[in-house]
């Protein structure tokens, strides 16, 4: 289980606490959705559970225990801007390399050509090189995948192709999501249940808990053993002195 | 306003050494836009949408070789013409802050558009502070530099650069993008009100339910080439749609049935066929012989051999 | 002919010029090694000749022919603007990665220097630690190496910086790759252009200097027919009509200089993805 335990960060300590006491479970094989407004922290969330950035209070745990520093992190991260997450100088298959050989059935589902992997990134488009990501963060070792906006950039066609391939790939291989988006309707598709939270206004930073109701789509019915009952909400900070 | 027909483009690429490789990005491209109309440009990442803009403002880049025939005002667009009239009649909303320059105040890069645009030097800070004003930015807006503005102000300063001029056409590149929804409506209002005051606008952009907030018609981009032309109103429905591209784009919309089993489209596929009859579920012979006409169907235009 | 190379696609061009600017450079060491001895002996019958089809570069008050030793000279501005260059740049790869990677103190320490040697004043801090050194091509080398590196370390430690904050570094980092392994794959193919093109760049400052040096007389010997003494040289006979003593030297210590410029910012463009394929 991936979790966070009254997360809290801000960046230098001039700053106001982007969130605080956060609480967040992700089991395996399970799809969350986290939606807010933009500007309130939801990615700086993900750069926390994904180990890029040190968590100003509380930890992030995996099954437990507190994210590996070195080695293949089990929390993969993937960004909405996807030719800033590869080497603009490395080719496609250098940049799929990185992550120790790529698996062919992986390539072939996510419809990945040949010819792709001999282009550097400003010749591919954002869709071709959201897929090369995806395949680099899906390595056999990867446990949780956070897909912050991942597809927003990209047109419907290729974003619901590239979902399809991805809640495939979940359930088979148990991954847990973290679906970051302000589209309700995607979340609404892809997700298990949606953790929601706004902020009235950075002076006083309420948050209120606006968990949504969990539901399963038809489209895409996906296994689900988690219990069902869910405490995961932003719980208001302390106010200011 | 701006008749494009048949329009190719087309890269050369070092493979190796000196060997070089042609690659055609966007080719059979037919897009029209008329005074008072927002059009909108909809299609895959990748399939050309922003080499459109760049082709119209002559900015490609130096390996980039163009065919067809581009009409601005009825009079053929030329490279020179197109120097001559870039930011003075055509203009550019482009996608980010990042367009700005970072050191200059933003009042000083506004007074500059309008200075270049060809606006008399004594009337240009009227104009100035009468496009903050339409913005509703505060004056003191203008002596802020670009990194100070938040998305939406930014959004609206660039507005207010493409159009503190005279110019008739506005190219809006992706001009919703990172914003959050309320934002994102108001740029698109600002584009349906530069319409209505009788400018032509065509907006880019790969998101289909912003580009019908505000388009009186669609443009449907597939593989670099043009498949669609209908009416906004035609995307209430699966029925009025022609082109089934077009109606697996609407079907795979989140609100829709969000299927996108399709295969990814080769935008270099050089085969001779319909571009896309091989992601295509009603493709036949027919289809692989030749590049369909764009045809005329109701108030759109299709290009498909079986509609 | 001049159609004709405009026609040539970029990458031709580019590659032509790279060939041009290297043959040129070639040309100087082998016309230098050629000529030999011969810049140096006086030949008192042909001395005083303006430039002809036998003499290019005329001779001068001793008859020592002015295109052999400008070849010379050049040559020996060249060498030391390798070195000189070399230096420089050696010392900003290193000062550069230093302050981008051990820590603020190191960083506050680099960048103070280099505020300090950018805001000295170039000609001074040349003059003095070339007399320091006690002139000659040692000091000169040293003068040159030690006051150039500031700018290059600069962009060095932006550059390494930036890519160290970068989202893909990062990434490379939670993917399971060591810091051995990302400075190999990622900071070294990104810095080792910059720091190439960065050592061409230095180049002409270092031979311009080197040959200012001379000519104010804080540099090489007199006896040495480096281009900066070949102008100072002329300087007395310019009065008597003997113009061509200070204008060959001259225009072919800029034409060099210029080549060397035109060579970095080609090999700049063939190096950098973005302009690679076009």
């Amino acid at each position: 289980m991936l979790e966070a335990r009254n997360l809290a960060y801000r960046y230098g300590k001039q700053h106001s606490w982007l969130f605080n006491d956060l609480d967040l479970r992700i089991t395996p094989g399970e799809i969350v959705g986290l939606s807010g407004p933009s500007g309130r922290g939801k990615s700086t969330l993900a750069k926390l559970l994904a180990g890029y950035l040190p968590p100003g209070r509380g930890s992030v745990m995996v099954d437990g225990r507190p994210l590996p520093e070195s080695g293949h992190c089990p929390v993969q991260l993937l960004f909405q801007h996807p030719e800033l997450a590869v080497n603009p100088r490395w080719k496609a298959g250098d940049i799929l390399a990185e992550a120790g050989p790529p698996d062919a059935a992986l390539l072939r589902d996510l419809g990945i050509e040949p010819s792709w992997l001999a282009r550097y990134p400003h010749e591919l488009s954002g869709g071709e090189l959201q897929r090369i990501c995806l395949v680099r963060a899906l390595a056999p070792r990867t446990r949780y995948l956070l897909c912050d906006e991942m597809t927003s950039m990209l047109d419907a066609l290729t974003q619901a192709s590239i979902w399809r391939t991805v809640l495939d790939i979940a359930r088979s291989r148990e991954l847990g999501l973290l679906v970051i988006s302000h589209d309700q309707a995607l979340l609404g598709k892809l997700c298990h249940r949606t953790v929601c939270y706004f902020q009235s206004d950075h002076r006083s930073s309420a948050c209120f808990p606006a968990a949504k109701p969990s539901f399963v789509r038809k489209a895409f019915p996906v296994r689900r053993d988690s219990p069902a009952a869910r405490t995961d909400t932003w719980a208001p900070p302390p106010p200011p002195a | 306003m701006l008749d494009i027909q048949n329009l190719s483009i087309r890269f050369t690429r070092y493979t190796f050494g000196l060997k070089k490789k042609e690659v055609c990005i966007v080719r059979s491209l037919d897009l029209s836009v008329s005074t008072g109309q927002v059009m909108a440009v909809i299609g895959q990442s990748g399939a050309g949408k922003s080499l459109l803009a760049h082709a119209l403002l002559g900015i490609l880049p130096r390996n980039a070789r163009i065919e067809g025939r581009v009409f601005f005002k009825g009079q053929p667009l030329t490279p020179e013409r197109q120097s001559a009239i870039r930011g003075r009649e055509i203009a550019l909303i482009p996608q980010s802050v990042t367009y700005l320059n970072p050191l200059l105040r933003v009042g000083v890069q506004v007074a500059r558009a309008a200075r270049l645009s060809g606006i008399n030097q004594k009337d240009v800070p009227a104009t100035v502070s009468r496009a903050f004003a339409r913005y509703l930015l505060q004056k003191k807006v203008a002596a802020w530099f670009p990194f100070q503005l938040s998305g939406g102000m930014a959004r609206r300063v660039l507005t207010a650069t493409a159009t503190v001029g005279m110019a008739d056409l506005i190219l809006a590149d992706e001009p919703t993008s990172g914003l959050d929804p309320i934002t994102a409506r108001e740029a698109l209002g600002h584009l349906r009100e530069l319409a209505n005051t009788g400018k032509a606008v065509l907006l880019i952009t790969h998101d289909i339910e912003t580009a019908l907030q505000v388009a009186d018609m669609v443009t449907v981009f597939c593989a670099g080439t043009t498949v669609e032309v209908a009416r906004a109103d035609d995307f209430k429905g699966l029925g009025h749609l022609r082109h089934p591209y077009t109606r697996a784009l609407w079907a795979a919309l989140p609100t829709n049935s969000f299927i996108g089993t399709m295969k990814p489209i080769e935008r270099t596929s050089d085969t001779g066929g319909c571009p896309f009859r091989l992601c295509c579920n009603d493709q036949d012979a027919v289809c692989g012989q030749s590049v369909p006409e764009l045809k005329q169907a109701g108030e759109g235009w299709v290009r498909c051999h079986h509609a | 002919m001049m159609t004709n190379f405009l026609v040539l696609d970029l990458r031709t061009r580019t590659m032509m010029v790279i060939f041009g600017c290297l043959l040129l450079f070639s040309g100087i060491f082998l016309g230098a090694w050629l000529y030999g001895e011969q810049g140096q002996t006086t030949n008192l019958p042909l001395r005083k000749l303006p430039p002809g089809w036998d003499r290019p570069f005329g001779t001068d008050w001793l008859g020592r022919d002015m295109f052999a030793r400008t070849l010379k000279g050049l040559r020996i501005s060249l060498e030391i603007g390798l070195a000189a260059a070399t230096c420089s740049a050696s010392i900003a790869l290193v000062f550069g990665l230093a302050a981008a990677t051990m820590g603020r103190l190191v960083d506050v320490v680099v960048t103070w220097l280099c505020d300090v040697g950018m805001a000295t004043p170039h000609l001074v801090l040349l003059i003095l630690i070339s007399f320091a050194c006690g002139g000659g091509a040692k000091g000169v080398i040293i003068a040159v190496a030690a006051s150039h590196w500031p700018a290059l370390t600069r962009v060095i430690r932006a550059e390494v910086m930036q890519l160290r904050t970068s989202d893909y570094i990062k990434l490379s980092r939670r993917l399971g790759r060591s810091s051995a392994w990302i400075a190999r794959h990622h900071l070294l193919p990104h810095v080792a252009p910059q720091f190439l093109v960065g050592l061409l760049l230095l180049f002409p400052h270092a031979i311009l200097h080197a040959a200012g040096l001379t000519f104010l007389g804080f540099g090489m010997s007199p006896h040495t027919p480096e281009i900066g003494t070949l102008l100072a040289e002329s300087m007395r006979y310019l009065s008597t009509g003997m113009w061509w003593l200070a204008v060959a030297p001259g225009l072919t210590l800029v034409l060099s200089v210029m080549a060397f410029d035109v060579l970095g910012n080609n090999v700049r463009a063939l190096l950098d993805p973005k302009t690679l394929r076009e």
